[in-house]
């Protein structure tokens, strides 16, 4: 399997943007306003090539917030909610599916 | 237990600050992250899903309990209270900021604990058997090599840039409980015909992608050439290896390409160059070195002290802890006791910071002051005295590390897989967890044996799925989670490879299938106590494969 | 990319040749490999220094029979993550005995100098201005030194019998009262 990091931009449905913010690692989304959010909901979602080459450009541009920017598939269900893609960006966005020790 | 001195102590500090450094250059943009990332990996930090992780070497597995408290401590104040220990003796912590890990490596450097080469194509965390010293079967204390070699190729200028990762592990019991078979450099203490001890040095073991079994090119290496001869090693290997792919750039791949012969003989011409120089190692290189080891004062006791018995005939609970988690000791009256960090239903592997406070305290108390992490990501207590054994259980089972299900089918090897790690293509801890469920009546677990399971998210092997009696390989088909089972794998001086078993599964059914193998075991095996994989070796896969696919 | 030798940065007095270009006269050249073993006898004669820059995928024992005259062998990291030349460079120094100029070329970062150093080299084309100002710093990171190498910095192990060669005051006396 190729990792996301390596992907030819072959956009075949709604993408965004993400990365690990450089200062703690966490998952950062690259937001319309130019900006990084934490927050899926407010990552920019894009569906075409052109767009998602633009977006990435514009995010790999930022190399001191965010490393190794890639495009991650999302879905967008009918109420404009947007889901991760995938099961590994489900993880990205919501942390181990298993509990972590001694969680109190 | 080794103890630094001034030295060691200066050499960790000064990578601290040169860290330190480089993590300010980072932050500040005046390094690219291609030009930091190598520097980080060989500090051992990782940038996985969620956050920075952590990897901090044990050195050939042997903990103080100062040093485990200090793990402790860096869980809780720079991560979410736990660490997990690996199948290379290290622990990760996978929480950890960027920016505070200047502080958290300083803190574990005062505790003479450190992260250094742990990643990145250097020589990594050599690692040995988990009960060295203290095993009635060792030749003698091998731990001493493994310093040796260990100040060697740190921070080794010709050897920081190799083509890819490079990992040793050394035995020096009957056993090899090490899996030193499955290593770019194996090396097994022998004793020959005149009564000397010596390494058998092997070669191109490893897993991943294209697993082998290391050839022995030397097949005894007087001590006193160890380090000339690991030298020669990987000077060859440094000049050889491939740069051009990083999926063939291992020494196992230059060993396959040029052939273990042509290999040993390119290595022999090097090391006849240098093995008489300044690397051959006299008795007094290797007494300084040893005489920084400290070994326990043991109490002269007696095997099977009458409490031990009274509290065995009393409580079956004990005395089913006592048969599973406890092993022979070398020293009269003492015992090798396992902690197993394999919860039912639990991470394999996790201990949380309590745990780990609490188990440094039973060290302190009950073990001289010494804790040992084995590969197979359990802990172990290795100089209890047998009289001790009934209080240390009891306070074992208080913090949660007594199932006494060590070396049975739920001791699962797992790698974080796709809940912690970018590389993975599919998720291992909630595949271990299930399987412990299913498992976790122990009368049906002992009545298995001893049963290895081993788990990879991924093809690069780190649960070492390929070397597991019963081995689960996650991948991913359209998008979603199957696992390729194999069986028959052996990591110890007998290592073979697993045979796939048949067509990979879905996520939802491998705990099926595990059970399945585990019932076809039953029905196959010639006597109940023929192990698990001796069966296989003797049946062959297809009796396996036929009961296991019939319905699917 | 500025060129430091001894600590400081430096001019170059050698003249690259990458071509079949005619040598200038008198100056000292660097040449490529190719060239250089081509031409070998010229430039015995020529008089002035030569230099080689040497592949890091070909063995350094090649060099042998010219290691006495040539000046100076500069060896390539075509990235900085590709090592080979670490090996080179300990093999020229320590095996073949070279005492000429051992210069680093490539990507030359200053997180690497002191492991450059050790190996042998002593001359730097550093990549980056800003490392090389900061050349002697660097060399400063470490004072602790486990493994022998092309260098002479004290190692921990000779360091180790220094240090127990002079017994600390309180053994000493500790030891005359055992003697009474």
């Amino acid at each position: 399997m190729t990792s996301p990091l390596q992907q030819k931009l072959k956009i075949t449905g709604p993408v965004v943007v993400t990365a690990n913010r450089l200062g703690d690692g966490a998952v950062i989304y690259r937001s319309a306003a130019g900006a990084w959010t934490t927050e899926l909901a407010s990552a920019a979602v894009v569906s075409t090539a052109p767009a998602a080459t633009e977006l990435l450009a514009q995010a790999a541009a930022d190399k001191l917030t965010a490393v190794d920017p890639y495009v991650a598939p999302v879905t967008v269900n009918p109420g404009q909610r947007v889901l991760p893609g995938n099961l590994r960006e489900r993880i990205r966005c919501s942390g181990p599916t298993v509990a972590l020790p001694g969680a109190s | 237990m080794y103890i630094y001195d001034d030295f060691d102590r200066t050499l960790v500090a000064e990578r601290v600050r040169e860290f330190r450094d480089q993590v300010r250059r980072r932050l500040s943009g005046e390094l690219t992250e291609e030009e930091f990332k190598p520097l980080r990996l060989m500090n051992g930090v990782y940038l996985q899903l969620h956050a920075y992780m952590l990897r901090i070497a044990i050195p050939y597995g042997t903990l103080s309990s100062a040093q485990l408290r200090t793990l402790a401590h860096v869980a809780r104040r720079y991560d979410r209270g736990y660490g997990h220990f690996t199948t290379r003796q290290n622990i990760q912590f996978n929480w950890i900021k960027l920016a505070e890990l200047p502080d958290a490596m300083a803190n574990l450097a005062r505790a003479g604990l450190h992260g250094m080469q742990t990643s990145g194509n250097c020589v990594r965390n050599i690692t040995t058997d988990q009960w060295a010293g203290v095993a009635p079967d060792e030749i003698e204390e091998a731990r001493v090599w493994a310093e040796l070699l260990r100040q060697h190729l740190t921070l080794h200028p010709e050897f920081s840039f190799l083509p890819r990762k490079f990992k040793i592990a050394l035995t020096a019991a009957a056993h090899d409980r090490a899996a030193v078979k499955v290593h770019d450099i194996g090396l097994r203490m022998h004793r020959n015909g005149a009564g000397e001890v010596g390494f058998e040095v092997m070669v191109g073991g490893g897993l991943g992608r294209t697993p082998f079994i290391a050839k022995t090119i030397k097949p005894f290496l007087p001590k006193r050439d160890l380090l000339s001869y690991v030298e020669a090693i990987m000077r060859t290997y440094n000049q050889y290896g491939r740069r051009d792919n990083i999926y063939k750039a291992r020494i196992k791949i230059l060993v396959h390409e040029l052939g273990a012969e042509l290999f040993a003989q390119e290595v022999e011409a090097e090391w006849l160059a240098i093995k008489d120089g300044n690397l051959a190692l006299d008795d007094a290189a290797v007494a300084e070195v040893a005489s920084r080891f400290r070994y326990p004062q043991y109490a002269e006791l007696a095997d099977n002290p009458p409490e031990l018995a009274k509290a065995r005939a009393a409580d079956q609970r004990f005395q089913i802890w006592l048969d599973n988690s406890v092993a022979n000791h070398k020293v009269a009256g003492h015992a090798i006791v396992m902690l197993s960090l394999k919860p039912v239903g639990g991470p394999p592997g996790d201990a949380t910071a309590a745990q780990m406070d609490a188990i440094a305290d039973l060290a302190d108390r009950y073990s001289h002051g010494e804790i040992r992490v084995a590969h197979e990501q359990n802990l172990v207590l290795p100089h209890v005295a047998q009289r001790d054994l009934p209080a240390v259980w009891r306070a074992l089972d208080e913090i949660g590390v007594a199932t006494p299900n060590v070396g049975l089918v739920s001791d699962i090897i797992a790698c974080p897989g796709l809940d912690y790690c970018s590389l993975a293509n599919a998720r291992s801890i909630p595949i271990a967890e299930e399987i412990t469920r299913r498992f976790q009546d122990l009368d049906r677990a002992r009545g298995l044996g001893r049963l290895h399971i081993n788990i990879s998210g991924c093809i690069n092997a780190c649960g070492h799925h390929h070397v597991g009696h019963i081995g689960i390989l996650g991948v991913e088909k359209n998008g979603e989670e199957f696992y390729q089972v194999t069986i028959g794998g052996r990591a110890g001086e007998d290592a073979e490879l697993g045979a796939i078993l048949g067509p990979a599964v879905p996520c939802g059914e491998i705990a099926d299938v595990v059970e399945d193998i585990a019932s076809a075991y039953v029905e196959l095996r010639a006597r109940p106590d023929e192990l698990f994989v001796d069966t296989v070796k003797r049946v062959g896969v297809e009796p396996f494969k036929e009961r296991v696919y019939a319905a699917r | 990319m500025p060129l430091v030798k001894a600590g400081r940065i430096i001019e170059d007095r050698f003249v690259r040749v990458l071509d079949d270009a005619p040598l200038p006269d008198g100056a000292p050249v660097l040449l490529p490999a190719a060239r250089f073993l081509a031409d070998a006898r010229e430039l015995v004669l020529r008089g002035a220094p030569t230099g080689v820059i040497w592949p890091n995928d070909r063995k350094v024992a090649e060099l042998a029979p010219y290691l006495d005259w040539l000046a100076l062998v500069a060896l390539v990291f075509p990235n900085f993550r590709d090592g080979r030349a670490y090996s080179q460079a300990r093999l020229l120094r320590e095996r073949h005995g070279f005492r000429g100029e051992l210069r680093a070329t490539g990507q030359v970062l200053r997180d690497q100098f002191l492991f450059m150093l050790r190996a042998g080299f002593d001359a730097f084309e550093v990549t980056k201005d800003a490392d090389a100002a900061v050349f002697a710093e660097a060399l400063q990171r470490y004072s602790v030194f486990y493994q022998p190498a092309a260098d002479d910095r004290l190692i921990a192990r000779r360091a180790r019998l220094f240090a127990r060669q002079r017994p600390h005051p309180e053994e000493r006396r500790a030891t005359t009262r055992l003697e009474g």
